[in-house]
């Protein structure tokens, strides 16, 4: 039986819009509305997306002064000339009428939503002022800035000068930090963004939870797919039924929070059976026999209960890895903050991966390179008076990176010291840390709190002063020096004037420092010059790259067998099988599973995932990606739903165990998931008023996310442990 | 010549990118759409089978949107393209009706609008606009009649099924499993 069509829903959707665009938003309309500059015919226009952190190389069509599409820069190693769906539906980034339009001042309380318009003159003064009272009270280090992607750059350079240290980004405690813990651990390396993964040699792709297709990272998607046009043998373990479990040869339903017990009896068939690569172990590795030991206990029959897998089916899973070896890539992921033991999960996974020797060869794990472009010459930062104030005594010894939650958490108790402000960039933390309430508390501490966005997020909502931010269609960025298999350095430059008073964040940066006091740190006048002088630098020419959009550099050997070099930038210099770092901690120097606390009977627990349409919550009032997806659904076995009476298009709200409803919304009574959790698509359900358009459509996980464990490695945020009940939702 | 799509159901991720760059490239209003994504489950957890489509006008050799036509605006052009002219259709919804695919829509100009192949693109020597962003190559266009071309070799070499063959429309896009 076919499920829901696509185009049925887009239809249904479509009858509301129709009716909303009877007062003129449709999306012809807007594109009349917007960008006419009188000018006439075509032109192009090389830079790069910000839809998400990707940054694929783009080329933007402009017809008669409005922007009309956006397309994939054929020299762009990234994307290979094609863009991904948001990239491509970028264009309704720019005509977004719920794009922030002017700099607004609070006149109420917190939370409120009330603001009134400003001058960026006033604006800035006002937080200048605030942050100059901050310093003199607190410290500078009592600022702090949460910051998302490439375009947060200059507000960290203005931070570092100001004096503090306390600079975060969610990707770290909230996203991708316990994999990168994990591999470093092991190899001595960070998987890098690009990941350094060699998907599109790969003879076997191993999925634990990645559902690349539903993430749509462009050039892992690309990757993907020519391995799976190539005929690759693909493993996938989720609780629910992927896109790319679709397309496995293997698909295992693994019992949600049990990836370890997995993995380590995957491990123990590898040594038992002797498939692993011996010479590649014998070479590189550091306390195999430690490892090999600790691992006796983990069978397959003993992971059966744990995982719901079946021996027989964890024992031909390891041996069609081994088949493929070197050449069998396990995916690290990219969110890997699910259930606690998270840095150890990506650290035995590193290990199985060590095991097949696919780390530095063709297939595997790659080594990345880069291009010299050296730093603009600043004058040197003043030193921070105190440390940063996320992980005070090193709690989380493994942190490489500052704990947003860290800073939250300062901001709540004052300790180790107090923090009295927040800029916050191109981030909504309001979605992306857990527990709302605990942010909103936290909030409340603040004595300045400013949101440079785009649009109106929640967290603008608490926001002292709200910041509109040009988007990249706009303006110029820092250059993408990339790592990557190819080197390239790109240019993002503006296709298209802002519509209003937004402005581009190095402008933001600067004038925020000028009004700082701060003006030496800023020798440039425009970014232009600091751009030229950085291209300059490093012997490129920046007439070339604003042609192209991009310069690539010489390729490097990519695999151990080219010349890659063999190094390990662990304490032993080799792969570290048995890890006395970790073991000096006080920590498993072999991983150990710990079985996940079960919910409440007759609850499932509350997965989340993404779409291919949307990035985290920021897309959700662009009209072309809107489009494609308004609302999210709830995933519910079909089983299950029948169970509880539920169909497909019924309007249910999600309660969790601490009590909080969710918005309404529409259940997908299906069979690709697991009876014992539910999914939904992370971001919607926005409660933002300013979001007009995604206002109260579908429902946040976020909000539901009261509960997180907390990794006791490097302090990332785990997720996935929240529970549900569904109940009918009273009908609108 | 016959125009024709072969879609690789094995590579396609279902991420819509072909329904946005459809959008972009012919200006289709908020709430419409020509080109769209289904996913077909059969069989139960844990082991369903899923096939995820790219799917729009099949461009038909025996179209029956053209055939109910009373005024000629549904036409079969150049390559076995069903288009409409806008300013001949009076908005009858007859072929709305008459399309077992329901890739008809009535545009809110009142004409009955759908996929067009990219003919504008197509004449051009360039792909239709789904085909050439697809970030997973699953998509291709082509000549059927020519024997040599990747989408007459697809054909040959790949298994493949059409959309409703009962229907008896003789559908052009192709789907390989
Ligand atoms: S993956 Fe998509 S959204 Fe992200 S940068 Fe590339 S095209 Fe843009």
């Amino acid at each position: 039986m076919p499920e829901l069509s696509r185009r049925r829903f887009l239809k249904i959707s479509s009858a509301s819009i129709v009716t909303a665009g009877a007062a003129g938003s449709s999306l012809a309309a807007l594109a009349r509305t917007s960008g006419a500059t009188g000018e006439s015919g075509l032109r192009q226009v090389p830079t790069f997306c910000d839809i998400c952190f990707w940054k694929c190389g783009c080329i933007a069509t402009v017809r008669e002064g409005r922007l009309w599409k956006l397309e994939g820069n054929p020299l762009d190693p990234l994307c290979r000339g094609r863009l991904c769906p948001r990239g491509t539906g970028g264009v309704g980034a720019l005509t977004d009428p719920d794009r922030l339009r002017t700099p607004l001042i609070r006149t109420q309380e917190r939370g409120a939503e009330k603001w009134k318009e400003a001058t960026w003159e006033e604006a800035l003064t006002h937080i200048a002022e605030k942050m100059k009272k901050i310093a003199a009270t607190h410290g500078p280090e009592a600022m702090a800035l949460f910051s998302h992607g490439i375009g947060g750059t200059f507000l960290k350079h203005t931070l570092k000068a100001f004096g503090s240290p306390n600079i975060a980004a969610p990707s770290f405690a909230q996203c991708r930090g316990p994999r990168d813990v994990g591999f470093r651990l092991t190899f001595g390396e960070d998987i890098g963004s690009p990941e350094r993964t060699d998907i599109e040699n790969a003879q076997c792709l191993v999925l634990i939870g990645s559902h690349l297709g539903e993430n749509m990272h462009n050039t892992q998607v690309q990757e993907f797919a020519t391995a799976v046009g190539r005929g690759a043998s693909l493993i996938v373990v989720d609780p629910r039924f992927s896109v790319a479990a679709g397309k496995a040869k293997y698909y295992l339903p693994i019992k949600p929070g049990t990836d370890l017990a997995l993995i380590l009896a995957w491990m123990n068939v590898l040594v038992t059976e002797k498939l692993y690569d011996v010479e590649y172990v014998t070479k590189h590795g550091h306390g195999f026999e430690a490892f090999v030991a600790a691992l006796a206990p983990w069978t397959p029959e003993w992971a059966y209960p744990e995982t719901g897998i079946n021996p027989a089916l964890i024992r031909a899973t390891a041996r069609e890895m081994a088949r493929y070896r070197p050449a069998t890539l396990v995916h690290p992921g990219r969110h890997t903050n699910w259930y606690g033991d998270d840095a150890q999960r990506s650290r035995a996974l590193a290990l199985l991966n060590a095991l097949l020797g696919s780390w530095g060869r063709k297939g595997g794990f790659y080594a990345p390179s880069t291009m010299a472009v050296p730093d603009y010459p600043y004058p040197e930062y003043p030193k921070a008076k105190r440390p940063k104030v996320d992980n005070p005594d090193h709690k989380y010894r493994f942190a490489h990176e500052t704990l947003t939650t860290g800073i939250r958490e300062a901001t709540l108790t004052g300790q180790p010291y107090p923090i009295k402000g927040w800029l916050v960039y191109a981030t909504n933390l309001l979605q992306a840390l857990p527990s709302e309430a605990e942010t909103i508390r936290a909030i409340q501490q603040l004595d300045l709190l400013v949101v440079i966005d785009v649009v109106p997020s929640e967290t603008a909502g608490w926001a002292d002063v709200v910041l509109p931010e040009s988007t990249y269609l706009e303006r110029h960025d820092e250059l993408n020096v990339e790592v990557f298999k190819e080197p390239f350095v790109a240019l993002r430059q503006p296709v298209i004037a802002s519509p209003h008073d937004q402005k581009p964040n190095w402008w933001i940066a600067r004038q925020l420092a000028v009004k700082l006091g701060l003006e030496s740190y800023y020798p440039w006048k425009d970014i232009e010059e600091y751009l030229g002088a950085r291209v300059k630098e490093a012997g490129l020419d920046f007439a070339e790259l604003k042609k192209h959009g991009l310069i690539r550099g010489p390729r490097e050997p990519l695999y151990f067998e080219d010349g890659a070099p063999a190094e390990f930038g662990t304490p032993s210099g080799k792969i570290e099988f048995y890890s006395n770092q970790l073991q000096q901690a006080g920590f498993d120097p072999v991983p150990k599973f710990t079985r996940p606390e079960a919910g409440p009977p007759g609850s499932f627990r509350l997965l989340f995932g993404r779409a291919p349409v949307h990035t985290f919550s920021r897309t959700h009032t662009n009209r072309v990606l809107s489009d494609m997806m308004s609302e999210n659904a709830v995933w519910v076995n079909a089983a299950a739903a029948r169970r509880l009476g539920l169909k497909s298009g019924d309007r249910v709200r999600l309660r969790n165990q601490d009590g909080v409803l969710s918005h309404a919304v529409g259940v997908k009574a299906t069979e690709r998931i697991r009876p014992d959790c539910v999914y939904l698509v992370h971001g919607f359900g926005h409660t933002a008023r300013g979001l007009r358009h995604a206002f109260g459509k579908g429902a946040s996980d976020a909000q539901l996310i009261t509960r997180y464990k907390v990794d006791p490695l490097m302090g990332g945020t785990a997720m996935n442990v929240n529970f549900v009940t569904l109940e009918p939702a009273e009908r609108a | 010549m016959r125009y024709v799509m072969v879609i690789d159901t094995r590579r396609c991720v279902g991420c819509m990118d072909c329904v946005v760059a459809c959008k972009t490239e012919n200006n289709v209003p908020e709430g419409y759409n020509r080109d769209w994504i289904t996913e077909e489950v059969r069989g139960a957890y844990p082991q369903p089978r899923l096939e995820i489509r790219s799917e729009r006008c099949n461009h038909c050799a025996r179209p029956p949107c053209v055939s109910c036509c009373p005024t000629g605006a549904s036409r079969v052009h150049r390559g076995g393209v069903v288009l409409v002219a806008h300013r001949q259709c009076i908005g009858c919804k007859a072929c709305l009706a008459a399309c077992p695919y329901d890739a008809r829509f009535t545009h809110p100009d009142g004409y009955a609008d759908k996929c067009t192949f990219c003919h504008h693109r197509v004449d051009q020597g360039q792909l239709p606009a789904c085909v050439s962003v697809c970030p997973t190559h699953c998509m291709h266009f082509g000549d059927l009649d020519n024997p040599e071309s990747e989408v007459s070799r697809l054909l040959r070499s790949r298994a493949h099924h059409a959309l409703l063959p009962e229907a008896g429309c003789q559908p052009h896009v192709f789907y390989l499993t």
